[in-house]
């Protein structure tokens, strides 16, 4: 399928290029329908992959690449379940998110996050799985899942610790805090820097630079370079899910649905 | 060396370029949320945009309860 148009997101295939634009109210949070349409595309790879050098992920919504995971919608959907039926609930939504990003992982092309404003939690790590991220200068990234008693759980910290230094990790991680383009070009996490509203331009001109190559070879250097942490994946998912079973991450997305102050939700 | 009054005259320009507010209309004693009308993901484009004029990091965990700009100035004048 050479373009696709659904309800959270669209791609299209043009001289070797697949653009998936993300374009989801109110700032493309991933839950199960964004999912299953991120299935639809990954699905698509065996058609798309002999003809494609490249693909681009960005997104058309101004507040920016993604918020992260739905957690209203996670809430309303663990809360009047048992326990063990929560926990069950979000142990099939991870392991189909891992699926999905191990595929972009291991994408038979290369894969740029073309990112602008946030790019929290679940966004940050759909643009983790890409192989080059472009950010413009108002770009932010964040792991805030400890502020909900969590960690990230679509294969972010695996991911991250293989890209940069582990102290950046564990501050991001601890802290819960957010970092600008600038902080994440400076440790590794971004490749290129683009002005305010330029990154999918700037995504697009790397692409056609990528095109150039050999496809064999191109598939081979990334194979060779980038490895993924399947141990580690495992484990977060049972970690995640561990941690998910506590009262406490119940009581915490609670208030998080229920915040409607200004200043973004940090107990 | 910036001194706090230059800090917050410049939080004020920036505030009121980038966010609609009629230059001359904002006052350091203000609450920045109201005079704005920010939701939270655009409080995080305030803080972009701090950062990036001022060339500092302030991390979300320092500005958490502040509304004023003139508090908002003096978080940004301890990062310079």
């Amino acid at each position: 399928m050479k373009s696709f148009t659904g309800k959270t997101l669209r791609w299209e295939w043009r001289d070797a290029i697949v653009e998936l634009t993300l374009d989801h109210a109110p700032a493309n949070e991933i839950g199960t329908l964004m999912l299953a349409e991120l299935e639809k595309f990954v699905a698509a790879f065996g058609a798309l992959a002999p003809e494609t050098a490249v693909c681009i992920i960005s997104s058309a919504r101004k507040e920016g690449f993604s918020a992260g995971a739905d957690l209203r919608e996670l809430y309303h959907a663990a809360a009047p379940l048992l326990k063990e039926q929560g926990v069950a609930g979000v142990r099939d939504f991870l392991e189909r998110i891992h699926a999905v990003l191990n595929a972009i992982d291991a994408a038979p092309f290369a894969t740029i996050a073309a990112v602008h404003g946030v790019c929290f939690g679940g966004g940050f790590e759909l643009a983790l799985g890409c192989d080059i991220i472009v950010a413009d200068k108002m770009a932010r990234f964040a792991f805030p899942e400890l502020r909900l008693g969590l960690i990230p759980g679509f294969g972010g910290v695996p991911r991250l610790k293989r890209d940069v230094g582990n102290a950046f990790v564990r501050e991001l991680l601890l802290t819960g805090r957010s970092v600008n383009a600038s902080r994440a070009h400076a440790v590794g996490l971004v490749a290129q820097l683009a002005s305010e509203g330029e990154a999918l331009r700037v995504a697009r001109a790397t692409a056609a630079q990528i095109r150039k190559f050999d496809a064999v070879t191109r598939v081979a250097a990334k194979k060779f370079i980038k490895p993924i942490p399947h141990e580690e994946l495992r484990r977060e998912i049972g970690l995640f899910c561990e941690l998910f079973a506590r009262p406490a991450v119940m009581a915490a997305l609670k208030k998080f649905v229920e915040d409607s102050g200004p200043m973004p939700y940090l107990p | 060396m910036r001194t706090i009054e230059q800090t917050t005259h410049e939080i004020l320009d920036l505030a009121s370029k980038h966010f609609n507010v009629p230059a001359g209309s904002l006052s350091p004693d203000d609450d920045f949320f109201k005079k704005l009308g920010i939701d939270s993901l655009q409080t995080l484009e305030l803080l972009s945009r701090i950062e990036n004029h001022f060339g500092i990091e302030l991390p979300d965990y320092e500005v958490q309860g502040v509304s004023d700009f003139k508090t908002l100035a003096s978080r940004i004048q301890s990062r310079l």
